[in-house]
């Protein structure tokens, strides 16, 4: 005998728990102490308050309503069928989708005097997003309508315009009375119009599908289980597909290929397994697999960071776009946010508009960023790896339910050899901040050194992969060769600039102290790094101060003449006439704070969660 | 834990499986089982699994051997012990664990009480049934288990019908049912805060008849209890009470020899029987399948008022 599982969803006072209860009812499915119970409980021994088989906690029988999704289990001679009685008020709606993610087939009411009421919308809307094939439309209360044909034909035309706007397959329409009875289980003779199934039998008989044992073979590794001598088998669930003894698999994401050497269970070696057996598989190959790693054949998945997804949320704090939240797919689990809301879906219009977050009970369509790439396939695809959920960090909530595009923007690809792109992108969502150049220029003495190396300091603290790039430094080593004629220093900054460019290129934040006196020079190696990676900032003094300051001696060894060029002295500084920042002799400590908040508003530091531009 | 590195043992022996044909139903239930018992083990630091020595917990623990095999179970066994079981559970209980060589940890309600954590109900009513919560928080607490398996079946009664399979704890062990995590495909959020823990619930869309099912078809070993057998009752409130030192007769009961079955086992105290003479796996299950009665209309603990369950479960109970 096979198993169904549906959800029920309707809105509040539809009559789904008079439904449900009907249908236990009269498929004698009742057990006679949950009669009894229900009899005492509804005050009316004869006819009992079959709503209150299902209204199990305090609550929801004291208010009356259905507050969280209930399982019931009954059997008749030809099924056995796995209840979700989800909620209907737009409160629960996550309950809602959680009964119908594991659902096969969804009853939906419809109360006849009301017509589609925007929850029941809502509730075919998820139903069809969660990829169950079979809507079953239970319009209900035809006792109220004097079982009026038009009524349910009128109805039952709106039902197929809005499923065809949704793309689904045909429905089943069934007029139904739960109160009396009506084509829930028996036909009775109230409308003899209608000639199509009773709500029972239409599921007893509809077939759920069999796992397409053709598709590409997905299998999420859960557990490695290493036992003495040789025994390596990695557990898992078939997610998709088939495998065999024999059959060459790859390992994502190393790349590495073998072939299944044996599938163990514990009542011995199987030849098959298919989508929804739990089993351990042996490799050939003596290969490093964990937790999280999955194995494919046929088509492969796609290794994406940056995803295109729907999410459903179910949290009551709205959806951020800059926090961190953990996304979990599989058997994998990652740091990722929202980076993009490109819409929200009016669940009732089925019309998609602007949204900059969402809220709970919304769907809307989203990109997310990873801090690792991932495995995946569109969710219509394959729903074990086309599906995770999004968890609060703080809280630890479950906030969304996402379930990824078909379709996916081509340029966040990482490349399926197996080989990740250690690209500047990459380690900018990796490190959660920006790559660039904060270029302070000014006389010598006026302090750049040191709010170079208590900026870095303080990013550092932050977790920022910052780092100071400065002249005496570079002439210790690469710029050993140079002196200090102007074309000498020319190339000193050349080879500045390209080293910053380096640098930026493998994510770093840096720092850079050079006098660079001309506007000229500037704008060279602004030209060589590129502007949008460069922060000039002016630190600012008197000519005055640094000749009494001169930290470096330099201007006592000008004016002795030794003929190096030292600025101000010899060449002529020109102050920069627009920079990103100008400090002044405030101090060191107010610069730095000054720095870090450019830093912050610019999106280049992320510290207090606001948004980092990727490239 | 991403790999379990254990010395193996031989696969466990076999009790004679009964020659069935396939069953895609219960394959799948098994399945899906399997697979939550590896998820838990995965993502969890130290799991354990509870167990009395009931039909559940039994076919919890054949799930828990097939889902690591032919690795040991890579948790200890706990059973919250009230005192007032009946002595067949306990010598089972001891029986099945030594055979698997697992470890099993005992905690005892009556030390709860001794130690002024519980306070016992005096009176003709009085059950250790609701005291186990406290004995079992404590347990937890002292083994910083951060997930505990058991074998509660959504089926068995209205409050279970609406709890996840991961059903979040507080730190205080208990249970909102207002504020239960979605939970969607077989994606299981585990994530809690130090202190807090989950029960996880392997069972929970088996029903009753499916747990026999997996019984027969596994030839597994269970309390005798559950078979017909001979046993002085008395009828009390409509159900039968085995008589004994714990659940004396009153003034005006007549005590009868009937031949009885257990459906569920709990505290001797307040567990009734049914008239019965399904003395095998397979008669079992069909009588199982016409009854009218469920498997928890025997339990007065859960007729203690309309939400009894739901009220124990907030407290912190299984």
């Amino acid at each position: 005998m096979d198993l169904l599982r549906f959800s029920t969803a309707g809105s509040v006072d539809d009559g789904k728990s008079t439904l449900i209860g009907r249908l236990l009812h009269d498929a004698k499915a009742i057990f006679e102490d949950q009669l009894e119970a229900v009899c005492r409980a509804s005050g009316d021994a004869a006819a009992p308050d079959l709503a209150l088989l299902t209204d199990g906690l305090r609550a929801e029988r004291e208010q009356g309503i259905t507050i969280d999704v209930a399982y019931r289990y009954f059997a008749t001679p030809r099924r056995k069928f796995i209840i979700a009685d989800t909620p209907g008020h737009e409160q629960y709606t996550r309950n809602m989708a959680t009964g119908a993610s594991t659902a096969e087939a969804s009853v939906i009411l419809v109360d006849a005097r009301k017509g589609l009421q925007p929850q029941s919308r809502r509730h075919t809307c998820i139903a069809h997003l969660l990829g169950i094939r079979h809507l079953v439309f239970a319009v209900n209360k035809m006792d109220l309508v004097d079982y009026d044909a038009a009524t349910f034909a009128r109805l039952r035309a709106e039902i197929i315009d809005l499923t065809t706007r949704l793309g689904a397959e045909v429905p089943v329409v069934i007029p139904v009375s739960a109160l009396r009875g009506d084509h829930v289980v028996e036909r009775g003779t109230a409308m003899p119009w209608y000639a199509g199934p009773c709500l029972l039998d239409h599921l007893e008989s509809l077939d759920p599908g069999a796992a397409d044992a053709d598709a590409s073979l997905r299998y999420p590794v859960q557990l490695v289980l290493r036992g003495d001598g040789d025994f390596r088998g990695y557990a898992g669930t078939v997610a998709a597909g088939r495998v065999r003894p024999g059959d060459p698999v790859t390992v994502l994401p190393s790349g590495r290929t073998t072939t299944v050497r044996r599938i163990h269970t514990a009542d011995g070696a199987v030849d098959q397994a298919v989508a929804g057996q739990s089993v351990a598989l042996q490799l050939a190959a003596e290969l490093d697999v964990s937790r999280g790693d999955l194995l494919v054949s046929g088509a492969l998945p796609r290794l994406l960071s940056r995803l295109d997804a729907t999410l459903i949320w179910f949290d009551a704090a709205p959806l951020q776009p800059e926090r961190p939240y953990l996304l979990k797919q599989a058997t994998r689990t990652v740091r990722a946010r929202v980076s993009a809301i490109h819409g929200r879906t009016d669940v009732v219009t089925l019309v998609e508009g602007a949204a900059d977050t969402l809220e709970l009970n919304e769907i809307g369509r989203v990109t997310l960023d990873c801090a690792q790439p991932l495995q995946v396939d569109g969710y219509r695809a394959s729903r074990a790896t086309g599906s995770f959920i999004l968890i609060d960090l703080a809280s630890n909530a479950t906030v969304a339910a996402g379930l990824i595009a078909s379709e996916q923007q081509e340029c966040a690809d990482a490349g399926q050899s197996g080989q990740i792109q250690v690209d500047r992108p990459a380690r900018e969502r990796q490190q959660q901040h920006r790559a660039g150049v904060v270029w302070l220029t000014g006389l010598p003495g006026a302090g750049k050194r040191e709010i170079a190396s208590r900026l870095e300091a303080r990013l550092f603290q932050r977790g920022v992969n910052a780092c100071v790039l400065d002249a005496d430094t570079l002439r210790t080593g690469l710029s050993g060769d140079l002196g200090f004629t102007l074309q000498e220093r020319d190339e000193n900054l050349r080879r500045a600039a390209e080293v910053a460019r380096l640098l930026v290129a493998k994510g770093w934040l840096v720092i850079a102290d050079f006098v660079s006196p001309t506007a000229a020079q500037r704008d060279r190696v602004r030209g060589l790094i590129g502007t949008d990676d460069f922060l000039e900032v002016f630190v600012q003094r008197d000519a005055e101060p640094c000749t009494v300051r001169d930290p470096h001696g330099l201007y006592l060894r000008a004016r002795a003449d030794n003929g190096d060029n030292v600025p101000h002295i010899d060449v002529a500084y020109e102050a920069p006439q627009q920079p990103e920042l100008a400090l002044d002799s405030a101090g060191v400590e107010e610069g730095v704070k000054r720095l870090v908040t450019l830093l912050n508003e610019r999106g280049w530091t992320g510290s207090h969660g606001r948004v980092v531009r990727l490239n | 834990m991403t790999a379990a590195t254990f010395h193996a043992l031989a696969p466990p022996a076999r009790d004679s499986r009964h020659a069935t044909a396939t069953d895609p139903r219960t394959d799948r239930l098994e399945a899906e089982s399997i697979h939550i018992f590896r998820e838990v083990v995965a993502e969890f630091e130290r799991p354990v699994l509870l167990f009395s020595g009931g039909k559940d917990s039994v076919c919890l623990l054949r799930l828990a051997q097939k889902a690591f095999h032919p690795l040991p179970i890579p948790f200890p066994l706990l059973h919250i012990d009230t005192g007032h079981n009946f002595p067949e559970v306990i010598a089972f209980r001891d029986r099945r664990a030594a055979q698997l060589g697992a470890r099993l940890l005992v905690r005892r309600v009556a030390d709860s009480i001794a130690s002024g954590r519980a306070v016992e109900r005096a009176g003709a009513n009085g059950s250790r049934n609701r005291l186990q919560t406290v004995t079992l928080l404590d347990a937890l607490a002292e083994f910083h288990f951060d997930a505990a398996f058991g074998g509660a079946r959504r089926d068995e009664e209205k409050a279970r019908a609406k709890e996840r399979i991961y059903s979040f704890r507080d730190a205080a062990g208990q249970w909102d049912p207002k504020n239960q995590r979605p939970e969607l495909w077989n994606l299981y959020n585990g994530r809690h805060h130090p202190g807090e823990h989950i029960r996880v619930f392997p069972l929970s869309n088996w029903t009753e008849l499916d747990v026999w099912h997996y019984i027969g078809r596994e030839g597994l070993e269970i309390p005798s209890l559950y078979f017909a057998h001979p046993r002085d009752v008395v009828e009390r409130d409509g159900v039968l009470l085995p008589v004994g030192d714990l659940v004396p007769p009153r003034p005006g009961e007549a005590v009868t020899r009937r031949t009885v079955r257990f459906r569920t086992v709990g505290d001797v105290t307040c567990t009734a029987c049914v008239e019965s003479d399904a003395d095998s796996v397979a008669r079992i299950i069909a009588e199982t399948g016409v009854s009218r009665l469920t498997e928890r209309g025997s339990r007065v603990d859960d007729r203690a008022g309309e939400a009894a369950m739901e009220e124990r479960k907030r407290e912190g109970y299984f």
